[in-house]
């Protein structure tokens, strides 16, 4: 029996299971809320995973529910788009850990209070069981591909590694197969940023009577320890030519220096403005919760030390694309994952493209992308 | 179908149907698709120009960005049949040492190179005593990418002092095939099929 439940922002699975956990501890009830775009055919072979980013979710080319933005990736996919939804039935799924609706640290434990710091420490390859889980609900076997940038490149990989008989192929932008002692560090300054904001409180600032897994619109919590995290955070999707570019030195909306702690300058008003917005859409403790993940990521750990182990025997093709202004998950870092893939034998495609927005870039007009993704599909 | 490059066409007709290749410095990938598409050949690329990997990639090929200079110590020994390089070698930083990449690499290679030796080389130099700047040679020197001039002699007796057997060589001039007698004079370029 599958427990699915549909409304209008997409559809959320309980498992009945236990999901088991590379910590050695395990979620009851686990659930996943998802949308799909485009229909799955017969054969149920022309599914795509879609995998989201740190703060991405399941609403890749539909308005967010909270801010009414559009869809993170509604340039990518949609009918007649590279992801072309025409063709393929496009899934995504809000990871495990995260706060768009599937089981994280804001939701309810079983006893009916929020998990808060009581929720288990989790991977990026226990994000990929849940989505396995949510696959084999779908009754869907094999998946024609999985995609993904950034952390969503990070599961894309975990996929090929771990449950490679299902993925015939997979497409890995601007990601890494092992987070660097720089990336572990700038995530440690956002999580301590968060730790140090006294309404952190352990975690333990949801309000009482919440049952929306969501996060709560009254605003409690450590929103500037957030905002904090996000700003730092940003900092490191964006190249420095980019910035130049975008603000340079010009001031917000004044004339001259005012010698005080205004933000003066265009780009602190920017990233002010970044911080605060995001604490509207995000929780703090789920922030905690995936940075983490994100950290423990090294495949070639999980494979006895050697990368090209971890894709031994695969029959997937592979393509890898990194930006030369990523300076976040560098260039060099994709070429290493695409070099283990030659090692095993893997049909492998990697090409490093030119464009100005740093680690962003993945999600913004790169119209090279477009022609890759698409093509490699 | 588009019409294969004459020195790719060559390659492509003696390239063992079902056998895995590696086609370094491979473009856009017309030597790659014709070798899928006749020959049912594994085929995979290493290519520097990110442009022309995104159109491999969008034509269904494997084809990773990279330097041949740098980049051929990470494939293992003996991983292909075959490792092509066409018209490539004379850019090259040490073409002796990536020669004995590629058939550390395949277990055969094929090399293509514009012959340096043509007599329309020979004479632009003798009578015009400026360096030449023909078809198969269309860039001036301070711009051209080949910094390895070869002739087809030079290159014969580099395989040969490196151990290499030549296995096959065709001589083209034009789109056609030309005879061996003074190919070093006659041929504008050259295929080499080598092995250890």
């Amino acid at each position: 029996m599958v427990d699915l439940v549909h409304d209008d922002t997409g559809a959320t699975l309980t498992l009945a299971d236990p999901l088991p956990l590379d910590s050695g501890r395990s979620l009851d009830g686990v659930r996943i809320a998802f949308r799909t775009y485009g229909t799955l055919n017969a054969a149920k072979d022309n599914a795509i995973l879609l995998c989201h980013a740190l703060t991405g979710d399941q609403h890749v080319a539909s308005p967010h529910p909270a801010t009414g933005k559009p869809g993170w990736w509604v340039r990518m996919v949609g009918p007649g788009k590279p992801i072309d939804t025409d063709r393929f039935h496009v899934i995504c799924s809000n990871v495990i850990g995260s706060c768009m609706g599937s089981s994280g640290p804001a939701a309810l434990a079983p006893e009916g209070r929020p998990y808060a710091m009581r929720f288990p420490v989790i991977t990026i390859r226990d994000m990929v069981r849940a989505q396995v889980a949510l696959l084999d609900a779908l009754g869907i076997d094999t998946l024609h591909a999985v995609v993904g940038g950034s952390m969503g490149g990070m599961q894309a990989l975990s996929w090929a590694a771990n449950f490679g008989e299902r993925v015939k192929a997979a497409l890995v932008i601007a990601s890494t197969s092992r987070h660097s002692a720089q990336n572990i560090a700038f995530h440690e300054l956002g999580r301590q940023a968060i730790m140090a904001d006294p309404q952190w409180n352990g975690g333990d600032y949801y309000a009482e009577t919440g049952t929306d897994p969501r996060p709560d619109p009254r605003k409690v919590g450590p929103e500037s320890g957030l905002a904090v995290a996000r700003m730092a955070a940003h900092i490191t999707y964006l190249s420095e030519q980019g910035l130049t570019e975008k603000f340079g030195r010009r001031l917000q909306d004044r004339e001259a220096k005012t010698f005080g702690f205004d933000a003066d300058f265009q780009v602190e008003s920017y990233l002010r403005y970044q911080g605060l917005a995001f604490t509207d859409r995000f929780d703090a403790n789920s922030y905690l919760y995936i940075t983490r993940a994100m950290d423990y990521f090294d495949l070639a750990e999980e494979h006895g030390g050697r990368l090209s182990d971890a894709f031994a025997g695969t029959k997937t093709r592979f393509c890898l694309v990194s930006f030369d202004t990523d300076w976040l998950y560098p260039t060099s870092e994709s070429r290493r994952i695409a070099h283990a893939l030659n090692a095993a034998g893997a049909p492998v495609s990697f090409v490093e493209l030119s464009a100005p927005f740093g680690h962003d870039s993945f999600l913004l007009d790169v119209p090279a992308l477009d022609r890759v993704v698409g093509g490699f599909l | 179908m588009t019409r294969l490059r004459p020195d790719l066409a060559v390659i492509a007709d003696h390239v063992a149907p079902g056998s895995r290749v590696l086609d370094i410095g491979c473009g856009d990938g017309d030597l790659m698709a014709a070798l899928r598409d006749r020959r049912g050949v594994d085929a995979r690329g290493l290519e520097i120009d990110a442009e022309k990997v995104a159109t491999c990639v969008s034509r269904g090929l494997s084809v990773v960005q990279g330097d041949a200079n740098a980049d051929l110590g990470f494939y293992g020994d003996g991983s292909f049949d075959y490792a092509i390089l066409s018209q490539t070698l004379q850019t090259t930083r040490r073409p002796d040492l990536i020669l004995d990449e590629l058939l550390r690499i395949g277990r055969r290679a094929f090399v293509s190179f514009p012959n340096f030796a043509h007599w329309r080389v020979r004479a632009s130099l003798m009578f015009g005593g400026r360096m030449p700047v023909t078809r198969l040679l269309p860039v001036t020197w301070y711009e051209t990418p080949n910094i390895h001039h070869v002739t087809i002699d030079d290159f014969a007796a580099l395989a040969r002092g490196r151990g290499m057997t030549i296995e096959r060589r065709w001589f083209l001039n034009g789109d056609r095939l030309t005879g061996a007698a003074a190919a070093n004079l006659r041929a504008e370029y050259a295929v080499f099929l080598l092995s250890r």
